[in-house]
């Protein structure tokens, strides 16, 4: 069994233990815990050497260190003006009924997070949400319904 | 090598200033005062708060005076109409997230928020009231601090006090916009992070969202009560403070209307903690030849440097940080511990009161000895040794609530037993004091003559150096001590957690040069301890410096050994230094804890 | 000043030239030639702040430093603005050269794009492009490397001294100025931060001159830029024009014939009503009659079905998110703008109340700690006075 610890340390190795390698170790570790824990901010700490607190509140300024429990999967619809004229908010009723969350929340099965986001930079192709790292754009209803579906194949 | 000078106007007034003095210290220099709020002289410049803005010519902006470096020929302007709009503007704002229930807050006339809104005539009405109903739950889960978010205004004193100054950082920011707040790791309970309970932080808040947890009304509850035989002591630091409450200036000693005060008060018997300051001294010196002996006669693995244990904040500090060197520290109690197990012992045998029925109370500089009091093991009397800590501010609310006109008291004395005191004892109070008293008891006990300074006065362990160091040799020793002849006793001196720490990354490494080491978590020592009148600053601290070097120099016995109660307490009850009884009431163990 | 029209112009995604003779021929030139022609060129940055970039090099050529940095700030946030995210998908090579000769001008061995967080699928295609610069750079026989950094979703990083707070591994907070950048940047070196876009043009301006730069554009805001035009447009996407043009011609050419507003500069930027289409310009202050209004590209266009009022919350939810939180004007100044607005929707606030906002929003732009809090007056007062009544009813 790995240990608990193991995503920090790789990280660390990786990229190295000054203080300016904390966001992209911080960032490591929630590629690959999905989100980052107490035990994982503390771990940081820890073998960088610096305050948990600090760490912590380094982590927390920046929106996609999400120190929440995720989804395997994690859905941003951008919630800024341009994709907020195109309906936006209908993407995300569609997504709320497709996955049967609300937003915020996690499938049941784990598979899925829905959250917003401020701009992704597709303001011309709205309304525009990203999956994990992938973009979507041009959204309607139903093709987020497709989308969804894909990702459950 | 000159300094550059730069030629600014300032309200009108043409003046000079050295290059890299800020607007903030320029306009200081020409008698304005600027206000301010994330400010403070001993932390580093934040530019936060924004209330310090002032115009300049030319500028489309209004800069932060604290921020803002002089420059050649700027016009200056601190109270423009603009100025006293954004200023009255910004006011407004940290108000609209502040608790504005001033009637119930400790800091209320000494909250700096408070004086500006008053200042700049703030409407409360203006702007929405920003406070949800979860800022104002309080945590009071520490025996020391106090913290209340709904009266933060996030100008970061305490962050900065406790990186900075500290190397803590218990405390830190987290979130941004509208959800940043100041707060613990996840957001825990004080009680359960890192915090070393030194109260830095709540001398330099400038407002009441870090205070001490008080324990005002349970003393007045004790002393009201007929059953119980109230006993308080008053740590050194206690006496060159406490008058700033009280209408005097900072650096004014107050020892016997203190005193005066606490019997004015009503307790039962007052008592000096420099009694048990001196105890500790006999203790602690005799620890520290005995591990010197260990080592290099019997060639034990013993940990050298010992460290010093009368502070608190640095326990904790060092149980968290370091827990693989604990046994570097002396396993020495504090002054206050060692009072509070002899109060219940020998003390109370000695006045013939039942221990169940006396409540020991300590008047401290401090805000972690309300934390050591509560820790598990500090019963050995068989009661709980200390019962109740209040700060020097607590101790300057009580006697304003008894109105007492403090100025007009008559000096009084300290009740005996337990209440003689020396030199050696009163200088606990400032940062190299218990190196200071441990060598002239030492080298006494070590040669038989007294220490090789003029008028007992060891200058290189004093002043506000972060780390200091000196050497003693040791030379025509008595027979006992010969393995320490020719030996040069090396000490150190530290004061404040980030100095603290970098002694012990050399202990840690391996490296530390040191037979002895002094620490003191807060800067300064116990005269800027967490618990000391508000304001702090260096000029503060400094002159309550000198009034412990003069308290000292007035003690007609200068020496720990030579206290007559002392004497008597090991040829009455204790027998000797690191005996049987000592061992038992006097020393004790510490606790590894998390860093987290 | 007779009307300038519409002109586009094709510099920044043109394949007609190779990045690599460019960055041959410059490196030939001395140093003091390039930053010559920069300054010539009359390049502004083109990340929406318009500091002169010959000037910003010509400082950071000039300190004494064992190490010195270029940075390509690729955070590109402001909502509205995706031309970032299409020069380095399509063109990432021609931002490479620009640092190469920002690293030939400065003496910087060291490089880094500082690409935010929601770009993350366009490191693949980056990291190829990154291997066949460092092959030129040994050719070219230039001590220089270039790595990516990634951001992790914070606006406020495209404010340099944050986006280099945040590559110390800190929160990304903006610093107090002085010192700037280039003279204390990152790991108090040295650093040149250029937006993605500017430095693009260094390279153009390489390949044209300095005079064929500023016979484009006007007076004070010369060249060309890239805007990117959503909202109520039948021709949303990225378009090159010269600077200069009036609203009137842009909503002539990109508007849906109902625009009834244009918000220039995105969240940060100014919202002008139809009334004044024909007045302002886009340009840096002080060339123009008329307003001039400067931005980093985004332009959004609104027409008469939109409530401003939801535009304007949309915006303020967006600053209230995205502001750092560690001065008192934008952390508590936004949201009591927005809560402000919103009780005089509800009617809890009386009308009169939209004077203290806008007195509170003029307050932020002279005291906030840095350009975003300054900013959010643009939108707010320029929303608010031209569209008092759909604030209050």
């Amino acid at each position: 069994m790995l240990r608990q610890d193991s995503a920090v340390k790789i990280a660390v190795e990786k990229h190295g233990k000054e203080r300016k390698h904390l966001l992209p170790v911080l960032q490591e570790v929630k590629r690959a815990k999905n989100y980052l824990s107490r035990s994982d901010i503390s771990d940081v700490a820890a073998e960088m050497g610096l305050s948990s607190a600090h760490v912590y509140g380094v982590a927390s300024f920046y929106h996609f260190l999400d120190l929440e429990e995720r989804g395997r999967n994690i859905i941003w619809v951008c919630k800024t003006i341009s994709c907020y004229m195109k309906g936006a908010n209908d993407i995300l009723l569609a997504l709320e009924e497709a996955l049967k969350i609300r937003l915020g929340e996690t499938t049941s099965d784990g598979k899925f997070t829905l959250l917003q986001t401020n701009c992704i930079g597709w303001c011309h192709k709205g309304p525009a949400m990203l999956i994990n790292d992938q973009p979507y754009t041009d959204l309607t209803p139903e093709k987020v319904v497709e989308i969804i579906h894909e990702y459950n194949q | 090598m000159s300094e550059k000078m730069i030629h600014l106007v300032i309200d009108g007034n043409k003046t000079s200033v050295p290059e890299g003095t800020t607007l903030l210290e320029a306009a200081k220099a020409e008698n304005v005062k600027v206000p301010t709020l994330c400010h403070h002289e001993d932390l580093c410049i934040a530019g936060n708060c924004r209330v310090c803005v002032v115009e300049v010519d030319g500028w489309r902006v209004l800069p932060a005076a604290c921020a803002t470096p002089a420059m050649e020929g700027m016009v200056v302007y601190t109270n423009s109409p603009q100025v006293r709009r954004a200023r009255k503007d910004i006011l407004g704002l940290l108000v609209s997230e502040h608790s504005s229930q001033c009637t119930t807050c400790y800091r209320s006339t000494s909250c700096e928020l408070q004086d500006l809104a008053s200042e700049y005539n703030i409407d409360n009405e203006i702007y929405i009231n920003l406070l949800k109903n979860e800022d104002y739950v309080v945590d009071r889960s520490s025996w020391a601090i106090e913290k209340d978010n709904s009266k933060c205004i996030r100008c970061q004193r305490c962050v900065r006090t406790c990186a900075e100054l500290q190397k803590v950082n218990a405390l830190d920011v987290i979130y941004k916009g509208a959800d940043m707040k100041v707060t613990t790791f996840f957001d825990n309970p004080m009680s359960e992070v890192v915090c070393t309970t030194c109260g830095q932080c709540i001398n330099r808040c400038p407002t009441g969202a870090l205070t001490e947890r008080r324990y005002i009304d349970e003393i007045w509850e004790a002393i009201g009560d007929p059953e119980k035989h109230v006993v308080v002591q008053t740590a050194p630091a206690v006496r060159v403070a406490l008058g700033e409450m009280l209408g005097y200036e900072p650096g004014v000693r107050v020892t016997g209307k203190m005193a005066a005060a606490l019997k004015h008060l009503g307790f039962d018997s007052v008592l000096d903690t420099d009694f048990a300051a001196d105890l500790t001294i006999m203790e602690e010196a005799h620890e520290l030849l005995d591990r010197l002996k260990r080592k290099l006669v019997d060639g034990e693995d013993i940990p050298i440097p010992m460290m010093t244990s009368c502070s608190p904040g640095w326990i904790k500090f060092i149980e968290h940080m370091y827990p693989d060197h604990l046994g570097h520290v002396s396993s020495c109690k504090s002054p206050q511990q060692m009072f509070g197990a002899l109060a219940k012992t020998y003390y109370a045998k000695r006045i013939g009161v039942d221990p169940k029925n006396i409540v020991s109370v300590s008047v401290m500089p401090c805000s972690a000895k309300k934390f050591e009091a509560n820790r598990r093991e500090m019963n050995d009397s068989g009661h709980q040794d200390i019962d109740l800590v209040c700060t020097t501010r607590e101790l300057g609310h009580m006697i304003r609530q008894a109105g007492i006109d403090f100025k007009k008291l008559k000096n009084s004395k300290f009740d005996k037993f337990m209440g003689d005191s020396t030199g050696a004892a009163v200088i606990f109070g400032a940062t190299g004091g218990v190196m200071e008293a441990a060598l002239r008891t030492a080298y006494e006990v070590v040669t038989g003559r007294e220490v090789p300074f003029d008028g007992l006065n060891i200058a290189p362990v004093r002043g506000m150096e972060g780390v200091r160091e000196a050497a003693v040799k040791l030379e025509n020793v008595l027979p006992e001590w010969s393995f320490l002849e020719g030996v040069e006793l090396r000490v150190a001196v530290a004061h404040g957690l980030t100095n603290a720490s970098q002694v012990m990354e050399e202990i840690v490494i391996g490296d530390s040069p040191y037979h002895f080491i002094e620490i003191m978590a807060c800067p300064s020592g116990c005269i800027g301890g967490g618990g000391q009148p508000i304001p702090t600053n260096a000029e503060i601290r400094q002159k309550r410096a000198e009034a412990i070097y003069t308290e000292d120099e007035k003690m007609k016995v200068r020496k720990s050994h030579e206290n007559p109660e002392v004497i008597e307490l090991y040829k009455d009850f204790l027998g000797k230094p690191l005996g049987e009884v000592s061992h038992h009431l006097l020393h004790t163990k510490y606790t590894r804890r998390e860093r987290v | 000043m007779a009307r300038r029209k519409l002109k586009r112009v094709d510099l920044i995604f043109s394949k007609d030239c190779s990045c690599r003779d460019i960055l041959a021929d410059a490196l030939k030139k001395p140093r003091e030639e390039i930053i010559r022609m920069l300054i010539e060129s009359g390049l502004k940055g083109r990340g929406g702040a318009g500091f002169p970039t010959g000037a910003k090099w010509k400082m950071a050529a000039e300190e004494e430093s064992n190490r010195k940095y270029v940075i390509c700030n690729a955070d590109e946030g402001e909502p509205g603005t995706f031309k970032d995210r299409e020069i380095l998908d399509r063109v990432s090579l021609k931002v490479l050269g620009g640092m190469a000769l920002c690293s030939y001008v400065t003496g910087a061995r060291e490089g880094f794009i500082y690409l935010r967080h929601e770009y993350r699928f366009l490191i693949p295609k980056l990291e190829k492009t990154l291997d066949v610069f460092h092959k030129w750079m040994d050719e070219l026989d230039l001590d220089f490397r270039v790595s990516l950094f990634m951001g992790s979703g914070a606006y406020v990083c495209g404010e340099e001294t944050s986006l280099i707070e945040s590559m110390e591994g800190k929160r990304g907070e903006p610093r107090n100025k002085p010192p700037y950048p280039t003279s204390d940047g990152y790991l108090g070196k040295p650093t040149v931060v250029n937006n993605v876009e500017t430095l693009v043009y260094t390279m153009m301006i390489m390949r044209i001159g300095a005079e064929e730069f500023r016979a484009m554009g006007v007076e004070g805001s010369s060249g060309s830029k890239l805007f990117s035009v959503s909202g109520d447009t039948p021709k949303a996407g990225i378009y090159e024009i010269e600077m200069g043009m009036t609203l009137e011609d842009f909503v002539k050419e990109f508007g849906d014939g109902d625009a009834k507003a244009v918000q220039v500069g995105g969240a940060s930027g100014f919202c002008v009503p139809r009334k004044r289409f024909s007045e302002t310009h886009i340009g840096y202050q002080g060339g123009l009659k008329g307003f001039s209004l400067p931005t980093g590209g985004s332009m959004m266009i609104f027409n008469s079905s939109r409530s401003m009022y939801n535009v304007l919350h949309n915006y303020l939810d967006f600053f209230e998110e995205e502001s750092c939180g560690q001065c008192t004007p934008c952390r508590v100044g936004c949201q009591q703008l927005r809560k402000g607005i919103e009780a005089i929707k509800r009617g809890e606030k009386s009308h009169k109340y939209l004077n203290d906002l806008l007195r509170l929003s003029e307050t932020m732009k002279l005291t906030a700690k840095c350009g975003l809090g300054q900013s959010v007056a643009n939108s707010f007062a320029s929303i608010v006075e031209n569209f008092r009544e759909e604030m209050i009813y």
